[in-house]
């Protein structure tokens, strides 16, 4: 098992190096200088601030220093547009709100996906099990930024129940929407998953057989049929983590959360392409943690793989 | 084509007496035996005509200011019959009837080209690594992986910052990640097709591996490429309107299903809830159908998975 976590380290790294390389040279090809503005910048001003933010020196010399930077001290440098900012103060102050409401809906899509579709697969053709069908077959074309206006629609202007934007630090009542928001379309997919995974299970050999010798039918699913079941599940929480992730920009600027994903377009759209780079490296390195995470976990559920 | 025939013909016993049925006659007599994926191509089919020839029928251009109707939206910018404006107008003022029509002309647009990408790149790439195998199929797959383990949203965001926002580049975006999927597919498909005794006789009469590939290969590889082909075109609408949605993707005075939601939801506020409906009405509606199209076509084709 340790040596194929480390086996995997070996693959996580490059990729990682690899992805912190490529959006840097990405943005050495952006056309224009951060600092060329329309009045336009004196000679002299521009080869100060050059100096100043290091863009004088070769580019393989500032690749190895970016690189370095990040590596070792989780430096990002500083923002091109706010001078008073550096990408690493952006990043702790947005984070932290983007990985509450992140987490939480992580947990909402794989507990409720789960059981939906456990439930569906249990009473497989009844009511339970149309509804769930429904639900997942609706849910699918209600990615989060549809969702998004629609429950602000619902419960913000309508019903007034619930804030339609803001954090105030986190209260529950602002976290909610966004949370259902971001969950809904991979809750769907995970109760989606569930259902076919589970009912293959079910009808497996080895069920019947515990069947048989008269276990209970709660023992039956939970000793004999979940754990398999879960296999598609565990492989499909990868792809689901990188969604999420991207859902959150949306979820950061319709609900004004002031999460990481709002800095990310306004850099977007303001051309300050230290925090981009920045952002896409952090969440970069997110995913393919998250990825190994999963590998590792499918490795330790399925016998069948070996290591 | 056939090859298919034969291969599959003694699949089912009961055809090989009187006129065989090809599998494509198979295929569409299952397909239009599934009611909601004829109802879904129907759907689809109006919605193309929509985008096609929808603009002939308003006197409206999408970019034309009513100046008649400007400070006055949410009390008289309705949906009406009377001033033309059928689905009422944005909060500049422009008909939002010319304006979805743009847009589900751009959606779709981007839809089918992703999934053509992807049905020409990834099918070549999947079934080239999967038929040569070895080092090259290792070295090829471990390169899609890659593609897939990182953010695609983010870099994408980054190329449209840096080489500027227009459709063509969200095209060359979309295409760089779209045949990842499909070429895994092909891949699958091609491993088991590389075994069978008919591409094991074009082996041992000499047929170049090109040759096998272009006419061995692929032409058993449509059916699963047709079905994921159709699933993959409402994701890159998704993908799509995602970018618009956070005013990254198409830009004005083009618009997209993505952008039109968000500028509805934007305006959620100040009471012209028809902003929001219809563009969301189109993008749900188009979305569930090809869904059900791609299901109906999985069935039709995919026989296996049933």
């Amino acid at each position: 098992m340790l040596t194929y976590i480390a086996r995997r380290l070996l693959v996580a790294i490059p990729t990682l190096l690899a992805l912190i390389v490529v959006s840097f040279l990405l943005m050495e090809f952006a056309p224009g200088s951060p600092f060329a503005t329309e009045r336009g910048v004196p000679a002299e001003v521009l080869a100060n601030l050059e100096r100043e933010y290091g863009l004088d020196r070769s580019l393989i010399e500032r690749m190895g220093i970016y690189v370095w930077n990040v590596v070792t001290q989780f430096d990002f440098g500083p923002s091109f547009v706010f001078t008073d900012r550096s990408v690493n103060e952006l990043i702790a102050q947005g984070f932290p709100v983007t990985l509450t409401y992140g987490v939480w809906s992580f947990i909402v899509a794989v507990l409720v996906g789960v059981t939906l579709g456990a439930f569906a697969a249990i009473k497989h053709n009844s009511a339970l099990d149309y509804a769930a069908v429904g639900i997942t077959v609706g849910a699918q074309v209600l990615p989060n930024f549809v969702m998004a206006p629609i429950l602000v629609l619902i419960f913000t202007l309508w019903l007034g129940w619930l804030p339609g934007g803001g954090w105030q630090g986190g209260q529950i009542e602002y976290v909610i929407l966004p949370v259902i928001a971001l969950s809904t379309s991979y809750m769907a997919s995970i109760a989606r998953i569930t259902r076919s995974s589970m009912l293959e299970t079910l009808n497996a050999g080895y069920v019947r057989t515990a069947r048989a010798k008269g276990l209970p039918m709660r023992r039956v699913i939970f000793r004999h049929a979940l754990k398999p079941a879960m296999l598609p599940v565990v492989s499909y929480l990868g792809p689901a983590f990188v969604g999420m992730i991207t859902g959150s920009v949306v979820i950061d600027v319709f609900f004004s959360t002031g999460g990481i994903g709002q800095f990310f377009v306004n850099s977007a759209l303001a051309r300050d392409y230290s925090v981009i780079l920045g952002i896409t490296i952090l969440f970069g390195a997110l995913t393919i943690f998250f990825n190994l995470l999963v590998d590792v976990a499918y490795a330790w559920i399925d016998p069948k793989i070996r290591y | 084509m056939s090859d298919i025939t034969t291969a599959e013909t003694h699949l089912d016993p009961g055809l090989t007496e009187g006129k065989g049925r090809s599998l494509w006659a198979d295929a569409r007599r299952r397909f239009f035996r599934n009611k909601a994926a004829v109802a879904s191509l129907a759907v689809l089919a109006l919605v193309m005509l929509f985008a096609v020839f929808g603009q002939l029928l308003t006197p409206w251009s999408n970019e034309e200011i009513d100046w008649n109707l400007l400070g006055m939206i949410p009390q008289e910018g309705g949906p009406s019959l009377e001033n033309r404006h059928f689905f009422g107008v944005d909060e500049t003022g422009r008909d939002l009837y010319a304006r979805v029509v743009q847009g589900t002309r751009i959606s779709l647009a981007v839809g089918i080209v992703g999934a053509l990408i992807s049905v020409i790149v990834g099918t070549t790439y999947g079934a080239v690594a999967g038929y040569v195998g070895g080092k090259t199929d290792n070295a090829m797959m471990r390169f899609v992986d890659l593609m897939m383990s990182i953010p695609y949203m983010f870099v994408l965001i980054l190329l449209l910052v840096i080489f500027s926002r227009s459709i063509v580049m969200l095209f060359v975006g979309i295409g760089m990640i779209s045949w990842l999927d499909m070429a895994r597919i092909a891949r699958g498909q091609t491993l088991s097709i590389k075994n069978t005794e008919y591409v094991e006789a074009a082996q041992a009469i000499g047929v170049s591996t090109p040759t096998i590939i272009r006419r061995h290969i692929v032409p058993n590889l449509i059916g699963v490429v047709i079905v994921y082909a159709t699933l993959l075109v409402p994701q890159m609408i998704i993908f799509e309107s995602f970018i618009s949605f956070l005013g990254l993707g198409v830009q004005e005075p083009s618009t997209s299903w993505g952008a039109l939601i968000n500028q509805g939801a934007a305006n959620l506020r100040n009471g012209t809830p028809w902003m929001l409906g219809f563009p969301l009405a189109f993008f749900v509606v188009s979305l569930f159908a090809l869904f059900f199209l791609g299901d109906g076509l999985r069935d039709a084709l995919d026989p296996k998975d049933r």
